[in-house]
């Protein structure tokens, strides 16, 4: 199977899917980029080079940069969901949503439930997560907590290459709105992805490792930094399974609960803040329906009740790492041997 | 008073700054090549005159608010050079203890409320500062500055509405640089950006942002009206962006030539020198010394910063509120 990166694989579910179906449009800020300048045209092709090739190919009705107005264009986006197109809006980080929450929470997300199901919202809104790029505060967020509370929204946080292409092209189908993440330093990792459209499913976890001693769930950026732990562990003869949901809503309980029954052990790794996040989520699932089968009290390992710093020691303490993973995973093992 | 008015001593201190932004900017733009310096920068080179025009007609208890492009704001608002390097550096004797970075300096006891890394986050809070004045009598006043990019955001034009109705104090500086990002502002923003002013019966003014001396007038106009309490202005400030959008942007959406031809001729450094010099206000050699000075202390303030440690471990925690629980 071919190698690609992360960057490309999402490239190509933009292309399949606008080349397949001429409802698809995408809109954002500098998704093409030089429009209006004296130089090369499409010449970011989005802050990071996602949507670069769409304007050649689509054309400026269907590739759309927009001006810095998020209220405006991702709500026209939702406006235009709801009307017959299957608009992607790309938002270059997730912290910026904050300028237009209201398009989403209370507008896309809502439509179907207010209008007695009588409306179809097929909305997608990429935009990229996470910290480790010493990017600060207003740039280096990890939201998805606060759009998986939303009823209405799904939500994606892909990990590899393969599954950014699997599930973007299921997000670009799907009829509800779904916020698709990404995160920025998974952007240049290679995997293999296939060079035709596939589909992935949402709410069906991956199970990247089977082992029998503690199951290791994360997310994103997270299950590299798992699977890294994974390695540290078996060579101290810890066995673990690696479980990544891969959408936040909907949720994969099923799978969670079966690991969580196997292993006994379970440690959740989550980059966004603590309260009220996945891994506090996630945990209070497996303590409601799996509370039997637990050996260890479930371990959380999340970034700290803070905003993320700006100086590279401190973020780099802000997140969690294979490390503080293999810590929490011994702490599991070692508790009530 | 105008800007040709000035004393000999605010002229010099004008051009200082000027030069302080830009020689900070160089020298931020080649430390982040040589990969010193962690994450991005926006840098101000080729805007100095926006920042400094303005900034000379507002004093200490006045306050400005910035953006992601706010290294020249902080400097013209009289922000430590060296506390600004140290933070960009990610250090702990950083003006905000290497917690913000670039993108975060503020210095409050200056009337900096701080650069910002939303694009259109400043008009809001300018009108809070300039509320603040209002409600407690003082006759302080609140720059935002802004790019052409924020004229386009909800709230900007929600706040230039408030400013009007409530006859705040507040200057709305957009600073149009012709870009956001890497597309054109000719793309993205309809009509005229002071006739937006002009329909909600604001005053405005459109000045060319290469001549301290137009930026100078104009602001001085401004913060009078409103120290008057004759409510806001909105100033369409027109500059140059000598650099890219950010510190790893090709730039390849301006041809060569264009770039070439904005920093031959789109020079407020030259600018001012030429027109000091024709109006026999300062000499040649006063300003060269100047140089000399600015050059030593940005050279001092890199290496300070490069020698100064990094935050303690322990503020990763601190200072997320003021008292919790
Ligand atoms: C709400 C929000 N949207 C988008 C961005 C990304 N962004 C950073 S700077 C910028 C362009 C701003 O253009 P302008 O206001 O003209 O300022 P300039 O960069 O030219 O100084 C954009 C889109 C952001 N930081 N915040
Ligand atoms: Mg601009």
């Amino acid at each position: 199977m071919p190698q690609k990166s992360f960057r490309q694989a999402l490239n190509e579910a933009l292309h399949h899917e606008m080349g397949r179906d001429p409802t698809v449009i995408v809109l954002g800020e500098d998704i093409a980029g030089g429009a209006g300048a004296s130089g090369q045209q499409d010449a970011w092709g989005g802050a990071f080079g996602v949507t670069k090739g769409l304007l050649g190919a689509f054309g400026p009705l269907r590739v759309r940069d927009t001006p810095i107005s998020e209220s405006a264009f991702v709500g026209a986006a939702a406006g235009a969901a709801v009307t017959g197109l299957r608009p992607v809006a790309e938002i270059m980080f997730v912290d910026f949503l904050g300028v237009c929450f209201d398009q989403i929470f209370n507008q896309a997300a809502k439509f179907r439930y207010m209008f007695g199901g009588k409306a179809v919202t097929p909305f997608v809104l990429r935009a990229t997560y996470g910290a480790g790029t010493r990017s600060a505060s207003q740039h280096s967020q990890a939201l998805y907590p606060i759009f998986t509370h939303v009823p209405g929204l799904k939500v994606v946080i892909p990990s590899s290459p393969y599954d950014a292409k699997g599930l973007l092209i299921q997000a670009i189908r799907d009829n509800d709105p779904v916020i698709f993440l990404e995160n920025k330093l998974l952007y240049d990792t290679v995997g293999e992805v296939p060079d035709g459209a596939y589909a992935i499913p949402f709410g069906e976890a991956n199970v990247l490792r089977e082992g029998g001693d503690a199951t290791i769930i994360a997310f994103g950026r997270m299950v590299h930094f798992a699977q890294e732990a994974t390695a540290i562990l078996a060579a101290e003869g810890i066995d673990c399974t690696v479980v990544d949901p891969r959408t936040t809503s909907p949720l994969d309980e099923d799978t969670i609960l079966e690991t969580a029954e196997e292993t006994g052990r379970v440690v959740i790794v989550d980059e966004a803040n603590p309260r009220c996040g996945m891994a506090a989520d996630i945990s209070s699932i497996i303590a409601e329906n799996a509370f039997g089968a637990l050996k260890a009290p479930i371990m959380k390992v999340t970034a700290p009740h803070t905003p993320v710093p700006y100086a590279p020691n401190l973020e780099a303490a802000y997140l969690p790492d294979a490390k503080r993973i293999a810590e929490a995973v011994r702490k599991t093992m070692a508790y009530r041997k | 008073m105008t800007g040709m008015q000035l004393s000999r001593e605010k002229l010099l201190e004008a051009y200082r700054m000027m030069r302080t932004i830009r020689v900070f900017e160089d020298r931020v733009s080649a430390e982040m090549a040589s990969g010193d310096i962690p994450g991005n920068t926006h840098l101000y080179a080729g805007q100095e005159a926006s920042a400094v025009g303005v900034c000379m007609n507002l004093v200490q208890s006045d306050n400005i608010a910035s953006t992601h492009r706010g290294h020249g704001h902080c400097i013209a608002k009289g922000c430590d050079v060296h506390g600004m390097m140290a933070e960009i550096f990610g250090k702990d004797t950083g003006i905000c203890r290497g917690k913000g970075g670039s993108m975060h300096i503020a210095d409050l006891s200056k009337g900096m409320l701080g650069a910002n890394g939303i694009v259109g986050g400043g008009p809001p809070l300018a009108c809070g500062a300039a509320m603040t004045a209002q409600v407690l009598g003082r006759d302080d006043v609140a720059v935002v500055f802004s790019g052409d990019g924020a004229i386009n955001q909800g709230t900007t034009a929600e706040s230039m509405n408030l400013a009007q109705v409530w006859k705040l104090p507040v200057i709305f500086a957009v600073e149009d640089n012709g870009f956001g990002e890497a597309t054109a502002s000719s793309f993205v923003v309809a009509g005229e950006i002071v006739k937006r002013a002009d329909a909600l019966g604001m005053a405005f003014a459109k000045v060319d942002g290469v001549d301290f001396f137009a930026v100078h007038d104009a602001a001085a106009e401004a913060v009078a009206r409103a120290r008057r309490g004759e409510g806001p202005t909105l100033l369409h400030i027109e500059t140059p962006r000598y650099y890219g959008h950010f510190s790893g942007d090709p730039d390849n959406y301006r041809t060569a030539e264009e770039k070439a031809a904005m920093r031959r001729d789109r020079d407020c450094l030259t600018t001012f020198r030429r027109r000091v010099g024709e109006a026999k206000l300062l000499a040649e050699s006063d300003l060269d010394a100047v140089d000399a000075e600015v050059q030593a202390v940005i050279d001092s303030a890199v290496k300070a910063a490069r020698a100064a440690p990094q935050p303690p471990l322990d503020s990763l925690t601190t200072d997320v509120y003021v008292r919790y629980p």
